[in-house]
């Protein structure tokens, strides 16, 4: 049953990842990787991450994607041309390349050799038991805290960046900003 | 029970047709959503490892990327913004001012 249920969300998400790859509108891309994003959660349930999932939701679909359709909307831009149209050089080796790395990805994780088995401590049960919210805030602080403390500067440099770059250069005496 | 190498192996198609997108669409953009695409590929991927080795880690580690990407698509959009303002084109074939 649940293995039905990963195959479905499977062959939604590849669908809707694919309509991101071919659709001529920014907009509809957009949609398209919203709609990604969502089947992807839903997968994420089934390996039983509900938190990520409930995150995956609120911050890309809710906060990076509205980002990006107000960005289109500002920009106001016409459809694409039709892409893919001349098969140059550099294109036919760009796709011999990813078609290379999707086959070489698949065949590592195929592969027999590879032991990923259990090999920590939490198993699904121990999980379920004690919250993965309380697991992985206290993991945050200890083992993590490091990683937390560079992730509080990246922000912060994140949001230095944002307002140096979108500010106006000169005077704007409309002050309307942008 | 969801084989692990299933996992991986859809997390090794999306990424690919990130890698795909990022190649042949000429809308900064879109390129720039192709990216979200691989980053969201490569989450998956951590998830299913951490499914798989019955971890905690690799969620940390989709955390942290998460972060990471919200910072870089609110960069990413600005200096998206900046380019549209000073060449009024988003056509990656277009903006080749750093090329050699």
């Amino acid at each position: 049953m649940e293995l039905i249920f990963f195959y479905v969300f499977a062959v939604l998400a590849v669908g809707a990842a694919l309509s991101v790859l071919l659709f001529r509108s920014p907009v509809y891309c957009a949609l398209a990787l919203v709609g990604t994003l969502g089947f992807l959660a839903a997968i994420f349930i089934l390996l039983n991450q509900e938190f990520l999932a409930a995150i995956q939701i609120l911050i890309y679909a809710g906060a990076i994607m509205v980002l990006f359709l107000f960005v289109i909307m500002l920009l106001n831009l016409r459809s694409d041309r039709p892409f893919a149209v001349q098969w140059s050089l550099p294109k036919i080796v760009g796709a011999g390349v990813s078609i290379g790395i999707l086959a070489q990805m698949i065949m590592v994780f195929i592969s027999p050799d590879a032991r990923i088995g259990p090999q920590d401590v939490y198993s699904p049960e121990r999980i379920a038991d004690e919250g993965a919210m309380e697991i992985i805030g206290g993991m945050l602080f200890t083992d993590f805290v490091l990683p937390f403390e560079v992730i509080s500067v990246l922000l912060m440099v994140a949001v230095i960046g944002v307002v140096i770059l979108a500010k106006r250069r000169g005077h704007d005496p409309a002050g309307d900003g942008e | 029970m969801i084989p692990v190498s299933h996992v991986l192996s859809l997390s090794a198609i999306l990424f690919t047709i990130g890698v795909t997108g990022v190649i042949i669409r000429r809308n900064a953009i879109v390129v720039f959503m192709c990216i979200e695409l691989m980053l969201n590929a490569v989450n998956l991927g951590f998830i299913g490892f951490a499914y798989g080795m019955q971890s905690m880690v690799g969620v940390m580690f989709v955390f942290f990327v998460l972060i990471v990407a919200a910072a870089e698509a609110v960069i990413g959009l600005s200096i998206i913004l900046a380019i549209f303002r000073n060449k009024g084109t988003l056509n990656i074939d277009e903006l080749n001012l750093l090329r050699w």
